[in-house]
């Protein structure tokens, strides 16, 4: 059947394709072995789509902004914020978090912020886990 | 197998089948070829949502109410947002009001068009489907430019909203507008021109328009066996009180509405078209003023404690009503209890009359003709201390849930 459809999937085959193969174009055989490559510049990775504008990422901490007002524990919907009682500072669950930014938004100093980092995943659970500056 | 002796086989489709996106289950009488009988059992994918919300505050469970569906989640934040606001009699400033209208626009269009193609998909009409991804893309861009995400926005609170339109967003609506009215034509000819779609779609999965009144169906199901249904006309909220929705209804372009598949196709495909005009017109009214009532979080926390009531809202999702209903106290922060009526119940009752005496080759395309959202459904499953779930009978689940409402009536 002869369509307009037709004709744009024909353009198809003619174009770029629309997916940007990040980080690289096909899946290696040892992941590992090519971070290493990357390192020594052997290699060079496809640059991510960039985020857009308003984007929520991880979040990022101001510690000695912070004075411990608890309002940011009481709007989290994901529970991923806890409080720390000796130091009347707080610490971010970044696995939990849902990006909400209901947070930054609470915050009475402004010392939560949403970075444009989205690349979160990793095998150490530490890593998930934002303490602020120092 | 044998055919006209009066003997049937039983078929299960689901929980997890290739033509479902989501799991349930399709037990289906079969004689021959033809479906008998069916019955449908969902329960594979209850979270327990509800009762999560007892322990949040209404702000949180903002978030709570986006993650029931991934396609309607500003709708559902919308109605509960409405049901929230109708319990604390919060007002909402008329440009908020705009932007939300905008907003449940663009999400009725993008699930509309992926459900479009993804019911080309289910018969096999690839290129179709690749077409309509690739025209989803742009109303996809268009909420990532607004919001910063692509589904999950997380832009909607009590009393307003929570990112404005720029004009930099203004101008990637208008020219989105544009580029629809240009492209999506080609995907609506394509489909509704081919003879072989027409076939697949044509008289399968019918239901009368008695039919979709008893049985209680609701959004473009109902619309397309030819009911006026449609919450944007007959109880108007948000800013569709200021413009005028008719609902779309196959008889007014085909003479009768036949209730099958293909009607429900159209119907969707006509309130793509719907949503632009109604997109274009917020645009052109979009009043000025604050987008918040209470921008400030923790007073706006401060003034739900004090609320203390019921409220209801029903809306128009991209696939029916949607209902939420909830119960403020005073004095206490989290929301006592909180109920949704997500529109696939509705229609899921009409399954089994829609399956009566069609082929099993055509029961996934009748399961997707609902535009089914099975996590949205999901909000009763019982199971007991050994941990084995059972089935509850209809009078055992009246006398529980009255329980339950006596229980919480004496807190």
């Amino acid at each position: 059947m002869i369509n307009k459809m037709l004709f744009i999937n024909i353009k198809q085959f003619f174009k770029k394709p629309f997916t940007n193969l990040f980080p690289l174009a096909h899946i290696p055989d040892h992941l590992l072995a090519v971070l290493k490559r990357v390192k020594s510049g052997e290699v060079e990775l496809n640059p991510p789509v960039p985020t857009p504008e308003g984007f929520r990422g991880r979040i990022a901490y101001d510690k000695d902004k912070c004075i411990g007002c608890r309002l940011c524990v009481r709007v989290c919907p994901a529970n991923a914020i806890s409080y720390i009682t000796e130091e009347k500072k707080i610490k971010v669950h970044v696995d939990r978090c849902c990006f909400c930014a209901q947070c930054t938004e609470i915050c009475p100093v402004q010392c939560l912020s949403m970075s444009n980092e989205f690349l979160l995943a990793s095998y150490n659970r530490k890593e998930q886990v934002v303490v602020g500056n120092n | 197998m044998a055919i006209g002796e009066g003997k049937t086989y039983t078929i299960p489709i689901g929980p997890v089948h290739v033509g479902l996106k989501e799991p349930i289950t399709a037990w289906l009488q079969v004689d021959g070829e033809r479906i008998v009988d069916v019955r449908i059992r969902p329960g594979a994918i209850h979270r327990g949502i509800e009762y999560m919300a007892r322990e949040r505050n209404p702000i949180q469970v903002i978030y709570l109410a986006e993650r029931i569906c991934g396609i309607c989640s500003f709708a559902h934040i919308i109605s509960f947002v409405r049901a929230v606001e109708d319990a604390a009699s919060i007002p909402v400033p008329p440009r908020a009001k705009y932007i939300r209208t905008i907003l449940l626009e663009l999400e009725r269009i993008h699930s509309h068009i992926l459900w479009a193609g993804v019911a080309c998909y289910t018969f096999g009409y690839d290129s179709a489907f690749n077409l309509g991804m690739l025209l989803r893309e742009k109303v996809m861009d268009v909420l990532e430019a607004m919001t910063g995400n692509r589904v999950n926005y997380g832009v909607g609170t009590i009393g307003g909203v929570r990112r404005d339109i720029t004009p930099q967003v203004a101008g990637a609506i208008e020219e989105m507008v544009e580029y629809y009215k240009r492209e999506f034509s080609y995907f609506y000819n394509a489909v509704t021109e081919d003879p072989i779609v027409k076939a697949r779609m044509r008289n399968v999965g019918v239901l009368s328009e008695k039919d979709a009144v008893r049985y209680c169906a609701v959004g473009p199901t109902a619309r397309a066996s030819g009911l006026r249904v449609d919450l944007r006309w007959s109880s108007p909220y948000e800013a569709y009180e200021d413009l005028n929705v008719e609902p779309i209804v196959p008889q007014d372009y085909f003479g009768n509405a036949q209730g099958d598949v293909f009607d429900r196709f159209f119907v969707r495909v006509m309130e793509v078209y719907q949503s632009l005009e109604i997109i274009e017109q917020c645009m052109d009214g979009l009043p000025e003023g604050p987008i918040m009532h209470e921008p400030k979080p923790a007073k706006l926390l401060n003034l739900l404690k004090t609320a203390d009531g019921v409220g209801q809202s029903s809306i128009e999702a991209p696939r029916g009503d949607d209902t939420h209903v909830i119960k403020l106290t005073q004095a206490q922060e989290n929301v006592t209890w909180w109920k949704v009526r997500a529109p696939t119940y509705a229609n899921a009752m009409s399954w089994p009359i829609m399956f009566k005496d069609q082929e099993i080759a055509d029961a996934p395309l009748i399961i997707n003709s609902i535009d089914p959202c099975i996590s949205c459904m999901e909000r009763m499953l019982i199971v007991n201390e050994k941990g084995s779930s059972t089935v509850a009978t209809k009078e055992e689940l009246i006398r529980i849930c009255r329980d339950k409402t006596r229980r919480l009536m004496h807190r």
